[in-house]
């Protein structure tokens, strides 16, 4: 990416969001602001870069709105006059815009984006593009989907929103704290489909994870005093901290006991731990900080016997209280199985369905390899097999069962 | 301000349910009726005939097809419907919350188009 490039993905979102405000329109907003990007590749190559790009696009974007709306007569009063205005309320050429207008006006697009009446998966779509800056093009190679399918969704999700009246606004009283867990639930899915892309050739997908985490940080700065956005940040940084270490040579997944701990990112873990801390320290607990909590015993540990597996059995108790779910009942039955033995992790199983995942029939099968019970941990491998989505998960699964199926023959060679 | 249908989605029952069952949801539709009146929100409501009570009229050359209804077959239809002026989704929604509460069936929010303006 040239610095031109990052200079546009930085600038779009606060460009966008402070014109959708002004305009009143989404598509306005980013007609302007792209109007502002193709005189920019015009002046900076000979101009220089201006010392504050992202405010250089805004009052360029505005002016080219304003003059825009002079010449289409179709366009309504209403917008018009508030672009108008808007290009009156500021000198010529200065980054008029003041630190603390447009963090509004981002919170009001990342509100609106990850909005409740829209499909999750254009939530998504529409946060990436309008909030991270990124190109139709390159969210559509991100979820490995063809363009003009990624386009058509944009499109028909900004159609919605223009025309049910989704409100360009953040929302307050009760309805925050759903309407903000909806937003953070949005950032993770990015990272999540990135840390373990549900689909394709390779186990993790770098580009979403760090479109995430850069989410994840706009969220605390524009957001400090919420623990949940820190504890969300922390759970990206601690698990992006052990990337490299969590995929072989070869592609193949290495979980986390059999991970060389020396090629975790240590200024990564050293961030999330960090993060952690003050947000705990703040006393309102909540998922991510909990998740983000459980994550950092274990990045606590030099070697994975170091493991603190109470604490994270205790992590894990705290979880289900507030935030119970299968993958929570899961994860909690294997720290059990560290701490009180696989017979107890098998016994801390029962009654926990997750339908169409891989993931308890492996943990079952590792149960069971442990217990030396050799027929259902191959039936149950089995059964992972035909659920694992990514290669990388399969290859693993695959060499685990062929290992209990002759344990001999494996432990040999 | 924009206006916006909120459409009762009602399974289709071999028999009605009983009064029983139906006067407390037909008191509380009524006094949530009453509220947005009050509110100024109100524009019309009106309760369906079942489905199977509609007739469908096509289009066909220079005729119009007439064939017993519902249009479309399925499971659900729109048993009633209250349109209402609200100035954006979240305050239509809040309405709608209300009315599906009251009603204890799921409501479809459509947005009028250039409603109000």
């Amino acid at each position: 990416m040239t610095s031109i490039e990052a200079v546009f993905r930085e600038a779009y979102g606060r460009a966008v969001a402070v014109l959708t405000r002004l305009l009143g329109d989404i598509d306005a907003a980013e007609e302007a602001v792209q109007d502002a990007f193709l005189t920019a590749v015009q002046r900076w190559p000979v101009d220089g870069v201006p010392p504050s790009p992202a405010g250089w696009i805004v009052t360029t974007a505005r002016n080219r709105a304003v003059d825009r709306m002079r010449r289409e007569s179709t366009r309504t009063e209403r917008y018009v006059r508030a672009a108008t205005e808007a290009a009156l309320l500021d000198g010529p050429g200065e980054p008029t815009e003041e630190e603390g207008i447009v963090r509004d006006d981002r919170l009001r697009m990342l509100f609106t984006c990850c909005h409740p009446a829209l499909a999750p998966a254009a939530r998504v779509a529409l946060t990436l593009r309008l909030v991270g800056g990124l190109t139709t093009a390159e969210i559509a190679r991100a979820f490995l989907m063809p363009e003009t399918t990624m386009a058509q969704r944009l499109v028909r999700a900004k159609g919605k929103i223009r025309d049910a009246r989704i409100p360009y606004r953040v929302p307050t009283g009760a309805d925050l704290p759903d309407r903000l867990a909806g937003v953070l639930a949005v950032v993770y899915l990015v990272f999540t489909e990135g840390h373990t892309a549900s689909a394709g050739d390779e186990l993790v997908r770098t580009d979403l994870c760090a479109e995430a985490i850069r989410l994840g940080r706009e969220l605390v700065e524009l957001m400090p005093d919420e623990p949940e956005a820190l504890g969300l940040l922390a759970l990206m940084l601690l698990t992006e901290a052990r990337r490299t270490a969590r995929v072989s040579p070869t592609g193949e997944l290495v979980p986390l006991p059999d991970q060389d701990r020396s090629r975790w990112d240590t200024a990564l873990v050293a961030e999330g731990q960090d993060l952690v801390r003050r947000c705990l320290r703040r006393g309102a607990p909540g998922p991510y900080q909990v998740q983000a909590a459980i994550q950092a015993v274990h990045s606590d540990a030099a070697t994975a016997a170091d493991t603190d597996w109470r604490q994270v059995v205790v992590l894990y108790d705290h979880l289900t209280a507030l935030a119970p779910s299968p993958v929570v009942a899961l994860n909690r039955a294997v720290a059990v199985a560290e701490v009180d033995g696989p017979a107890a992790g098998l016994a801390a199983l029962a009654g926990v369905e997750l339908p169409r995942s891989h993931l308890l029939p492996a943990v079952r099968a590792d149960l069971l390899r442990r217990l030396g019970r050799t027929a259902e941990a191959v039936e149950a491998y089995d059964a992972a097999l035909a659920l694992a989505g990514t290669t990388a998960e399969r290859t693993f699964l695959r060499r685990r069962r062929d290992e209990s199926a002759a344990p001999d023959r494996s432990e040999g060679t | 301000m924009a206006q916006y249908l909120l459409n009762l989605i009602q399974p289709d029952g071999d028999a009605p349910p009983p009064p029983e069952f139906l006067e407390p949801i037909m008191r509380d539709i009524a006094a949530l009726n009453e509220e947005m009146r009050a509110a100024g929100v109100w524009v019309f409501a009106a309760g369906l005939h079942p489905a199977s009570s509609a007739t469908v009229l096509t289009p066909s050359g220079h005729d119009v097809l007439v064939t017993d209804g519902p249009f479309v077959e399925a499971k659900e239809h729109i048993g009633g419907f209250t349109l209402i002026d609200a100035p954006d989704l979240d305050a239509a929604l809040e309405w709608g919350r209300k009315l599906a509460r009251a009603s204890t069936l799921p409501i479809e929010v459509r947005p009028v188009a250039d409603g109000g303006e």
